[in-house]
């Protein structure tokens, strides 16, 4: 299931590379495994269609020169296919000339409407500088006006609520009154979830539409969503002409096709991606990433910038000084460990690593194991830590009672440094370790 | 045909239905109101379907035959691996001339789909005193409510007292969310300060449990995906708190499981399974156009029984799963 699609199409095309050139044939071949790949990432049916009769004609003839071996080209028109599919003509939120600015969230239920409407109202504080209102439209979930002015008061908004009594329309009209007589920039309406398929609901939302005239109405989509994301847009898109969507559930694993499915059907734009619990994990949303995630290729540009963000890059040039004289220690390996978790969980790196997230997705990786590496590092002396050969018997048995560890892990502590030492200085002189037997030999 | 609450529900060491022939005679027509709804909710999923697979399938066994089946497959989220394998078991049935016909093919396709849906037991037993239920998912897919309404009917129907451990401590408002549904329900409601350790609300729930000499409990958890490691770390550290209070407890945990989810519930029940050993899902939101079939690839990939699905907003709306009408409900009526 985690077979990287361009593993797969490398194997269906091998022996393309004598030819120079894709035949009909080997993009039908081609295109099969493509189809295959959409489907498990939740891609509609419909969708995968008409997506892979327009990708085969591109690919059709397709030079097959330079860098990239044929499974790596077929994979690269395809991906950029796909973030020209989802970008299209990208568009940033409607800000009225007049304030307030009035945003509406609609969704299914649990898609995360409450949470997406609290972090927009942040994002627009932090970005635009916009003072925010929002508005607890959802009368019917038990709590959720309770919900909403907890986050609001989190996200720095004022929330306008009047408890679960009122016809929420009535709450969406009044609300729009003060948030204007308040000289707020921008009111965010929060409505209840509701299915699309009910007619009641779904005439209560068009009069809240009706009676705020939104500038912008944001369908917030679940990416976890499997076929029936296309059923569900068509049915808002026709109701109340969203303008746009709000992708939630980013930070799991789901490959996110439904993203394609919703931009497809309905041509609206995905504007944002929510991707985690805390009101700051929001951003625009960038279609070439989205690509890559759902043809299962690793979210590499994402990982590169968390690195950024988390590097040092002084710390960077004194460890390739240290590297070049075999001055590396233990206190810079610990360093190192630092600065990787820094990243965010490790079981999350590895799957956005192409190519290294087939062999090691599946592998759990012990957080708490790194506690134990430190706690053993921070027992030594500091002659111990720049020379570990000097760590014998009797400093062996002190480090083990002063990390609350064994001599056991003490030793298999100190030879796998010893082990990635010796890479690190390969890799120093210029040479590429076997990363993947590493990996195996440290399993 | 569907299945009753009395037919999931183990009380006293055997199916609470066996002893349930002097039943007040008001309860068929209660129970008619709950069932009627099931049926209208499932029609369309079953239409739907049913325009695909009767507009080919009474035709001959053709290539294309197999193809469309597929496809139906593959909108129901079923997935590639599950509908593969239907495929493949159904034209070889056809080539070895088991079947002839749209029809047979039909009736057949639906045997298949249910067996694959009823795995494992598929009851819930709640002889123990107290039962202790544990409920886990990912955000969203509905587990205070499931939690509320599964108070509602084990106090209502079966007449079982219930607490409720409000063990979202994390979501804003979950608690207040909790505590209006333990009033609709007849419960007590146990819940820590804001913000409190989950798993000591859970251990308190269930000590309260004990000391009150209450049936069941139903531990409620906030919801995460199961790719944040921490937060399901946590979630094994409620499990092992609710140990902790009772050995042999939690006696059942449940899945829930949107049913409009797409493959990833796949890796959900997986992940979830592996901190704190799911015995069965509560497929919720059934009642859209969603037809859940992610919940067939799930126990056809990992053995985990469906035991209960949402069909609704209201009380009643929270049913026992059927497999024969679920696979009724997938292909035709």
């Amino acid at each position: 299931m985690f077979d990287s699609l361009a593993d797969k199409l490398q194997a269906t095309l091998a022996d393309v590379r004598g030819r120079g050139t894709l035949t009909e044939q080997d993009v039908t071949a081609a295109m099969r495994e493509v189809r295959l790949a959409l489907l498990e990432a939740d891609v509609n049916f419909k969708v995968v269609k008409s997506f892979t009769e327009a990708v085969k004609t591109r690919a059709l003839g397709a030079d097959v020169i330079g860098q990239l071996n044929p499974g790596q080209q077929v994979v690269k028109i395809v991906a950029d296919e796909l973030t020209e599919l989802m970008g299209g003509s990208g568009r940033e939120l409607a800000f009225s000339p007049r304030p307030p600015t009035v945003v509406v969230m609609a969704g299914l239920q649990g898609s995360g409407k409450t949470t997406a409407a609290a972090k927009l109202a942040r994002y627009l504080r932090e970005q635009h500088g916009s003072s925010v209102a929002l508005a607890a439209c959802d009368v019917y979930r038990p709590a959720a006006v309770e919900q909403l002015v907890k986050v609001g008061a989190q996200a720095g908004a004022d929330v306008y609520e009047q408890g679960t009594g009122e016809d929420p329309v009535k709450i969406a009209a009044w609300a729009r009154d003060r948030a204007t007589a308040e000289g707020k920039d921008v009111l965010i309406i929060d409505t209840s979830g509701r299915l699309h398929i009910d007619q009641e609901l779904m005439a209560e939302l068009a009069n809240i539409k009706k009676v705020t005239s939104p500038h912008d109405i944001l369908l917030v989509v679940d990416a976890m969503t499997g076929q029936d994301a296309v059923a569900v847009a068509e049915e808002f898109a026709e109701v109340v002409q969203f303008d746009g969507v709000v992708l939630t559930k980013l930070d799991g694993d789901a490959r996110g096709g439904a993203a394609l499915s919703v931009k497809a059907i309905t041509g609206k734009p995905i504007l944002f991606a929510s991707t985690g619990e805390k009101l700051d994990q929001f951003e625009r949303f960038h279609p070439d990433r989205m690509a890559q995630r759902i043809l299962g290729m690793g979210d590499v540009m994402t990982l590169i910038e968390k690195a950024q963000d988390a590097y040092d890059e002084d710390q960077a040039a004194e460890l390739e000084r240290k590297l070049r004289k075999q001055q590396f220690g233990l206190d810079d390996f610990l360093e190192q460990l630092r600065q990787v978790r820094r990243l965010g969980p490790l079981q999350s790196l590895l799957g956005m690593i192409p190519g290294l997230g087939n062999e090691l997705r599946g592998a759990k990786v012990d957080e708490r194991e790194f506690d134990r590496v430190q706690a053993i590092i921070l027992s030594m002396t500091p002659e111990e830590r720049r020379h570990p050969e000097l760590i014998k018997g009797s400093r062996r048995l002190r480090i083990a009672r002063g990390s609350g560890t064994n001599v056991q892990a003490v030793k298999q502590l100190i030879k796998q440094f010893e082990q990635m030492r010796k890479v690190m200085r390969q890799v120093a002189q210029g040479r590429m370790p076997d990363l993947g037997a590493l990996m195996r030999q440290s399993r | 045909m569907a299945r009753e609450w009395r037919d999931v529900f183990v009380v006293d060491g055997a199916p609470a239905g066996v002893s349930g022939s002097d039943e007040p005679t008001g309860t068929e027509e209660k129970r008619m109101g709950p069932f009627r709804r099931l049926r209208e909710n499932l029609r369309r999923t079953r239409q739907a379907l049913r325009s695909e697979i009767q507009a080919t399938l009474f035709e001959d066994l053709s290539e294309q035959t197999w193809e469309r089946l597929e496809e139906a497959l593959i909108y129901a989220d079923v997935g590639a691996r599950t509908t593969a394998r239907v495929v493949a078991e159904l034209e070889q049935e056809a080539t070895a001339g088991k079947l002839t016909g749209g029809e047979a093919l039909t009736s057949r396709l639906t045997e298949l789909l249910a067996d694959i849906a009823r795995t494992g037991d598929d009851r819930i037993d709640v002889t123990a005193r107290p039962t202790v239920i544990l409920l886990a998912g990912v955000n969203g897919t509905g587990k205070t409510t499931t939690a509320g309404k599964l108070a509602w009917h084990l106090t209502t129907e079966l007449g079982l007292s219930v607490v409720l451990g409000a063990g979202d401590t994390f979501r804003a408002a979950a608690v207040e969310q909790l505590e209006l549904w333990a009033q609709r329900a007849g419960a007590r409601l146990v819940k820590g300060p804001p913000g409190a350790d989950p798993g000591s609300v859970a251990y308190e729930a269930i000590a309260v449990a004990r000391r009150e000499g209450t049936d069941v409990a139903i531990i409620d958890t906030a919801g995460r995906l199961h790719t944040q490691d921490e937060l399901m770390a946590e979630l094994e550290k409620v499990r092992r708190a609710i140990t902790k209070q009772l050995p042999e407890a939690p006696h059942e945990t449940l899945l829930t499981v949107d049913a409009t989810t797409g493959q990833n519930g796949l890796q959900q029940a997986r992940l979830f399974s592996e901190a704190v050993k799911v015995t069965g899902l509560v497929l919720t939101k059934l009642d859209g156009t969603a037809k859940g079939g992610i919940a067939l690839a799930i126990a056809q990939e990992l053995g985990i029984p469906v035991k209960l699905i949402g069909v609704g907003e209201q009380l009643e709306d929270l049913r026992p799963f059927d497999p024969a009408e679920f696979a009724r409900a997938l292909v035709a009526s």
